[in-house]
């Protein structure tokens, strides 16, 4: 669908140079790196919106490094969804199929489409500042759909919006497409809005591509020292969430059954800080709904605190200040108890 | 909670001090200005053929002025805001020279161009129009002490309208025309207007660079200066106040139409 060769472009400070990169028709492709890796420039490189420096870009078959972005079919949807503010909901939706001179029919038939898809028809004649950050995301989609892209953009499209928010809009996002199975190129910072939606997942940092691949590949086999940083610090399980409701669900992964508390069933991914995970020689009485036994296999020391690999298995990453560490006497081999509350738990 | 106005701080009541005095040295001598002046003669001044001539000729040199700096203006405002290249600064600051030189100065620098020695002012004269003691010669002199107030209030708006605006558009089909006419100028709109109306104001305000390029045909400020110099204070107040109350009131109801804009 889409492909990168050797992609080059400067930005004030730094460079992003030798990307590589080959997105499926209809996948959901997310690009990982931290803050100011570039994501958005290499967002608005694809769409014809920055001068290269050097590369090729291929959109289904065509090349068109040279094109320009009103020619290419690519849509993008911000951070901050840059909705026309001098314009209603409806009349930013159309604003696409305006210029491409749609009859009047077509343009309302791909309305009535995108409305009912997003379920917005109670905001059309609405201006965009009265709209909250999940509706305007939600406009932004509809205007970035209206077009019927080849490739749809999504620049940190969760970021700005609240937490509660975020999970709904996440799972909007996936369902979407489903639904309509746009080709998504999808840029985050944040790890676990990247293996819940994506289909692969390429980690850029340090000015160019780390590693692409699937999700499990990149948390269970980080290539580098970067990657790993952006995988390792969290412990990140695939599985599947069972059980009655709320408080006793279970997530099922390979050798644990843990305690969680969500509403999701089904396949998902669970993730416990290592900062929430005791440790103790001896099983305790606690409030906490998950205790298991296993054994330190390895130790990482970063000077005031270490990380431990305690291995059930599956294999848990514990952080401990120096001080325990010291206190009770730690050492790999040893036989110890890990301990976590079911709300400590996070599935996505 | 609003605070009373008894109970705000020292500092904040001796600016509220100084404040009224200056904003009172503003205000005092027009209100005096229009106080004394006579209804009667006002009414006469009204009807008097000349001063009418004189203060159309002002308002409309003004707004041919402030079209050509709309035309000629605005896209260099917005290549300003959008575009960032060597010597940007320079021709920001070379823009608002207008506003820092002395009117007069201005107007004899103008003579050089427009008069009849430079070749533009020849190429002019072969096309029928001279700006010596003619109107062109007022709108020229108007239009060059009078756009940097349009270039920097166009240019603040474009800056205010967010980039990324222009790139969705962008992706959405518009060409850079339509991006610019659909979305940019749209949204600087408000700022583009108020930036023209300070431009026209500032133009039928001129009077230094007019009478170094026409002293006739008569502005409003030359007559009121002729007035002035030939008879006397009496005979120059019922014009003045005239084209005072003109402008305020035009500049009023400017102003209301913009506001309302804003809130629609």
């Amino acid at each position: 669908m889409i492909r990168i060769r050797n992609l080059c472009v400067k930005l004030a400070d730094f460079v992003l140079h030798d990307v590589n990169l080959d997105v499926k028709p209809g996948e959901y492709f997310i690009i990982l790196g931290p803050t100011g890796a570039g994501k958005t420039v290499l967002l608005e490189s694809i769409a014809g919106l920055y001068q290269l420096k050097g590369g090729q870009i291929w959109l289904g078959g065509k090349e068109v490094t040279r094109l320009e972005p009103e020619k290419r079919g690519i849509s993008i949807v911000y951070q901050d969804q840059a909705l026309f503010p001098h314009l209603s909901v409806k009349d930013n939706i159309t604003f696409g199929l305006k210029l491409r001179r749609k009859s009047k029919q077509e343009i309302e038939q791909t309305l009535d489409w995108l409305v009912e898809l997003l379920g917005i028809s109670h905001l059309l004649h609405r201006k965009p500042d009265t709209l909250s950050g999940g509706e305007k995301q939600k406009v932004a989609l509809a205007r970035a759909l209206s077009t019927k892209p080849q490739l749809l953009l999504l620049d940190e499209p969760l970021s700005a919006l609240d937490p509660e928010n975020r999970e709904g809009v996440q799972r909007e996002l996936r369902r979407l497409h489903n639904q309509v199975k746009v080709t998504t190129v999808h840029v985050t910072h944040d790890f676990e809005e990247a293996i819940a939606l994506g289909d692969r997942i390429a980690v850029i940092g340090d000015g160019c591509i780390q590693q692409v691949g699937t999700s499990e590949q990149i948390f269970r086999q980080p290539n580098s020292e970067f990657v790993a940083r952006f995988a390792m610090v969290r412990n990140i399980f695939a599985g599947e969430v069972v059980g009655g409701n709320g408080e006793n669900a279970v997530f099922c992964t390979e050798g644990a059954k843990l305690a969680v508390v969500t509403d999701l069933r089904g396949k998902y991914h669970a993730s416990i800080r290592p900062e929430d995970i005791l440790i103790s020689h001896a099983p305790f009485p606690s409030s906490a709904r998950n205790c298991f036994c296993g054994s330190i296999t390895s130790i990482a020391d970063k000077g005031s605190t270490l990380y431990l690999t305690v291995t059930l298995p599956p294999d848990f990453t514990c952080l401990v200040t120096r001080n325990s560490f010291d206190a009770m006497g730690l050492a790999e081999g040893q036989k110890v108890y890990i301990t976590f509350k079911a709300s400590a738990v996070h599935i996505f | 909670m609003v605070k009373k106005w008894f109970a705000t701080n020292k500092m904040t009541f001796t600016f509220i001090l100084l404040g009224l005095v200056i904003f009172l040295f503003i205000i005092v001598p027009l209100i005096r200005m229009v106080v004394t002046s006579e209804p009667n003669t006002l009414l006469v001044t009204l009807f008097d053929a000349e001063v009418r001539q004189a203060i159309w000729l002002s308002l409309y040199a003004a707004l041919i002025a402030t079209g050509a700096g709309f035309v000629l203006g605005v896209p260099l405002a917005y290549l300003l805001a959008r575009h960032e290249f060597p010597g940007k600064k320079i021709i920001e600051g070379l823009i608002d020279v207008p506003i820092v030189i002395p009117h007069t100065a201005a107007g004899i620098a103008l003579l050089f161009v427009f008069g009849r020695n430079f070749f533009a002012g020849r190429v002019f004269h072969v096309m029928g129009i001279d700006f010596v003691d003619s109107t062109a010669g007022i709108v020229v002199a108007m239009l060059f002490v009078s756009i940097p107030f349009l270039i920097d209030s166009a240019k603040e708006g474009f800056k205010k309208v967010d980039v990324r605006l222009e790139k969705v558009a962008r992706t959405l089909g518009a060409s850079p025309w339509q991006t610019f006419f659909r979305v940019s100028f749209p949204l600087a709109w408000r700022s583009i207007v108020a930036g023209s109306i300070m431009m026209w104001a500032r133009g039928i305000s001129e009077f230094g660079a007019v009478i170094i390029l026409a002293y006739h045909p008569m502005i409003a400020p030359t007559l009121i200066f002729e007035r002035f110099e030939s008879y006397g204070l009496a005979y120059s107040q019922p014009v003045a106040v005239l084209l005072i109350l003109l402008c305020l009131f035009v500049f009023v109801v400017l102003r209301t139409l913009v506001h309302r804009g804003e809130k629609a």
